[in-house]
């Protein structure tokens, strides 16, 4: 990998990291709103289903865990296995899109209203 | 005063703690020690030292697991009750003893480009820089260090990715990058990018609280880590 990849990645990390601090506060306050309320699962679906706000926020947060956690995971292992190359970087890469995937699915599944 | 107790390293990457036992006096130093063992206890204890002052940079040791100058530590201040233990520094290989190999720690100097290049001669005038301009501020603040490896050795990331440049490296580069007079900033921010330079650092400031000068590598690392990212933005590297 370019040194010039490294500095986006980190520049990524960095602006996803910002992304994630804002959208975990939503999401906390939100959950914690839920469960104060006394709302059933059928009720929280019930908001959720069709609501494209709630649809593009969680699709924001899913993007940014698909790329903030795989970068970290990628220094975790370089630096603790002594760890470096193609061979990590499709690893690392593999687990973003697949974060990217689960989540997405999860979005669907709390928008459309499918099994997730 | 109690005698100090004092386990030393010895032999090289191998080898162990030996014991001695050191006479204590007042304002003494940890070098004092060092110097005592040798003189008088055991004359094939290797280690460095010269100025005894704090100047030159060359008695750094790890005492009692911090790494410190040794000429300018008091024994009061961090011996145990009466125990020290005296090891050379991390993150470098050993020689003998007390003794580091250096040169790791200045290659590393070497490839974060920590060579000044001007474009002028000494037939021409001097350069005009002022004094409370942002850039000759910032060269301020680390132009101070001598190089002695005691950031070196409290970095843990260092420990753990061997090619890190590591903090005074990457502070001697911050100087340059914000040396007007110098004419190589893009190709020292290359060299300094990405997962062994200044990228690499977690922020731990180690470097900042063990620096015997008070200086910040970890300010100049965060300023690096900005300056090369808006320069690969902006295409300059």
């Amino acid at each position: 990998m370019s040194n010039r990849t490294q500095v986006l990645l980190w520049g990524a990390q960095r602006i996803s990291a910002m992304v994630l601090g804002l959208c975990v506060a939503v999401h906390l306050v939100t959950m914690i709103y839920a469960v104060r309320s006394g709302l059933s699962a059928a009720e929280i679906l019930g908001r959720t289903q069709g609501s494209v706000g709630w649809f593009a926020f969680y699709t924001v947060f899913v993007a940014a865990v698909a790329i903030h956690a795989p970068i970290g995971l990628r220094t975790v292992l370089s630096e603790m296995l002594n760890w470096r190359g193609r061979g990590l970087d499709i690893l690392t890469g593999v687990f973003g899109l697949s974060l990217a995937m689960w989540g997405m699915r999860a979005v669907f599944a709390v928008f459309s209203g499918g099994g997730a | 005063m109690d005698n100090l107790q004092v386990s030393i390293w010895r032999g090289a990457e191998a080898g162990g703690f030996q014991d001695f036992e050191v006479p204590r006096q007042e304002s003494q130093t940890v070098l004092d020690v060092v110097t005592y063992v040798q003189r008088k206890c055991d004359p094939t204890l290797a280690y460095r030292f010269a100025c005894r002052v704090g100047v030159c940079g060359s008695c750094a040791m790890t005492v009692n697991g911090v790494s410190r100058w040794t000429c300018r530590t008091h024994v009061s201040k961090v011996a145990a009750g009466n125990k020290l233990e005296i090891a050379p520094l991390r993150n470098l290989p050993v020689v003998k003893d007390l003794v580091t190999d250096m040169r790791e720690f200045f290659d590393k100097w070497a490839r974060a480009r920590g060579v000044f290049t001007g474009s002028t001669t000494r037939k021409e005038k001097f350069a005009r820089v002022e004094p409370q301009s942002k850039e000759r501020k910032r060269v301020d603040a680390g132009i101070e260090c001598i190089g002695c490896g005691v950031c070196y050795s409290a970095c843990d990331v260092v420990t753990w990715n061997r090619d890190y440049l590591g903090p005074a490296a990457l502070n001697r580069a911050w100087t340059l990058v914000n040396d007007v007079r110098d004419t190589t900033r893009a190709e020292r921010l290359a060299a300094v990018a990405g997962d062994a330079g200044c990228h690499a650092c977690h922020t731990h400031i180690s470097c900042t609280e063990r620096c015997p000068k008070g200086l910040s590598p970890t300010a100049g690392i965060a300023g690096l880590k900005r300056a090369v990212l808006a320069a690969t933005l902006s295409g300059e590297i």
